[in-house]
């Protein structure tokens, strides 16, 4: 019987340690996916794929809500449309209690055609048209104010319209942390929130239903989410000791990190994140410990995105060839881009080997397979020796890479959702040429007989 | 092609180029290609070889084998 090959490969040993914790040793491989083999995936549904798993989905959301209910009495989420908007992955949100949270008409019509009553989307956004306007405020939705524009505009539709809109507004503030997010909602330190809450109150034409604020994306401080809440709850008490007014919810929006490494961060994703539980003690302390009584707490809404369905997406591939660059570096194109692969701007995926490797690996670049020069999924690598056909699995992909994504150069493939039962369903097929046919028109004078 | 002579190789895959003082690291497989070509074995030799001991094709080890050799002279192993 023949041996096992592998490449041949030669290192040049470099003194010194990469970090203080060392090199690891080994590659692991991702064979399967709940329980489905990675290379029978790719078989049945082409290479590249994207998988969602649902009971992924599930166990994070049990575990982001233990955390929050442990600590709070009245805790609502809406699932975040633009982080992963297939309506599939919204139907499985919706069904373990998210309401919607949307940030554009588009959107706001995925949710309502997703089953979600008006009463339960959050209409986020500084792009809300006058026609999104009238339907929201028809349907009886949550509108979160994000500049003095929308709120006049939203002022006039009372004067043609007979429903009393429900409005909340977006407030932006110093949390402590950089940068500072300022360019959506009014500003809590410059009077600017006040200013609003106290022309929507004076107004009489609108109900002032809640604060919302979304203080940054991927925060490492769960401390700046209790200077946020501190700051929201006070608008609150001010709000009803000059106008005898309770607010029925608290809207902390999104940004919890994940376990993603940024770029250029020293350790890696999964030791400096933050735990939901952290997030959750720094949100609901900052609440009961405020001024607002007891008996008038208020909902706190949670828009979290990228946190509960990143874990849950895998990008699986193939190796299209190994080759070398001019300094001897080893690089390997894979069949996934960064048209497919947008949040590879600013993480450093892990890829892994879909089979069992052994301990040698190459300093390598991975890149994509379109021709610019801008497609690389990992700059600097230690990745085992695959050959041209092995298949590649790139982990924690859920976040906004089915939303974000670029129809560049290459056609979509499909993406795959397993059930909690180990069921494979196709959730958004394919696209293929005709795909984009349908949409573009020739002008006769370019048509040839 | 003829690997350096001062070219110290151990069993285990480690290298040491006395001239500039550089070691390194090779698999197994790339050890035993380095020993067959310091017995100055020639490309047939190898190829037969490893084809006869290992789960491979020719046209894969031809590949690999021509990428290591680029690599043995970008690291100056070969006189």
């Amino acid at each position: 019987m023949k041996l096992k090959y592998e490449r041949p490969v030669i290192n040049k040993i470099n003194a010194g340690m990469p970090d203080k914790y060392g090199m690891k040793v080994q590659t692991k491989a991702i064979t399967e996916i709940d329980g489905l083999k990675i290379s029978n995936l790719i078989e049945k549904f082409g290479s590249p794929a994207y998988v969602l798993s649902q009971q992924t989905i599930e166990n994070t959301f049990t575990e982001v809500k233990r955390a929050f209910t442990n600590r709070y009495p009245k805790v609502q989420f809406a699932w975040s449309y633009k982080t992963n908007y297939l309506d599939a992955v919204c139907r499985v949100f919706h069904s373990l209690g998210s309401w919607a949270e949307v940030v554009s008409g588009f959107e706001y019509r995925k949710a309502l055609n997703n089953g979600v009553e008006g009463k339960h989307i959050i209409f986020n956004g500084p792009d809300k048209s006058k026609g999104d306007l009238i339907l929201a405020i028809e349907k009886g939705s949550l509108i979160h104010i994000d500049h003095f524009d929308e709120l006049y505009m939203i002022m006039e539709l009372t004067e043609v319209l007979s429903q009393r809109p429900k409005v909340a507004i977006r407030v932006n503030m110093d949390t402590g942390i950089y940068p500072q997010w300022d360019r959506f909602g009014f500003n809590y330190e410059n009077g600017e929130a006040w200013n609003a809450l106290n022309r929507i109150m004076l107004s009489g034409k609108m109900e002032l239903v809640g604060l919302h604020t979304h203080i940054g994306t991927y925060i490492l401080t769960p401390n700046a989410y209790a200077v946020a809440a501190a700051k929201l709850t006070d608008l609150a008490v001010n709000i009803n000791r000059k106008y005898n007014h309770k607010i029925k919810y608290i809207d902390m929006g999104g940004g919890f990190a994940t376990k993603n490494t940024l770029k250029g961060a020293y350790l890696s994703g999964a030791d400096t994140c933050p735990s939901f539980d952290t997030y959750a003690d720094a949100i609901t302390s900052a609440i009961v410990n405020s001024e607002i009584s007891p008996e008038d707490l208020p909902t706190l809404i949670l828009e979290t995105g990228r946190a509960l369905i990143d874990d849950a997406g895998y990008l699986i591939g193939t190796v299209l060839a190994n080759k070398r660059l001019a300094d001897g570096r080893r690089s390997t194109i894979i069949d996934i881009g960064v048209n497919m692969l947008f949040t590879s701007f600013w993480y450093e995926h892990e890829i892994y080997p879909a089979k069992e490797t052994s301990v040698h690996t190459e300093d390598t670049t991975i890149y994509g397979p379109l021709c610019m020069n801008i497609d690389v999924v990992r700059a600097a690598i230690q990745f085992p020796l695959l050959q041209k056909g092995d298949q590649v699995v790139i982990k924690r992909i859920g976040a906004y890479n089915m939303t974000q994504w670029m129809q560049f150069i290459t056609l979509r493939p499909n993406i795959v959702l397993i059930d909690t039962k180990g069921e494979t369903h196709i959730i958004r097929t394919a696209e293929t040429n005709d795909t984009f046919l349908q949409h573009e028109k020739i002008p006769d004078y370019l048509i040839k007989n | 092609m003829k690997i350096k002579k001062n070219i110290a190789i151990s069993q285990s895959g480690f290298a040491f180029d006395p001239n500039s003082g550089d070691s390194f690291s090779l698999n197994p497989i790339a050890t035993e290609i380095v020993n067959l070509l310091k017995d100055d074995k020639d490309e047939q030799f190898i190829t037969s070889h490893i084809l006869e001991k290992y789960e491979i094709d020719e046209f894969t080890f031809q590949r690999n084998f021509d990428d290591f050799v680029q690599m043995l002279k970008h690291y100056q192993f070969v006189e």
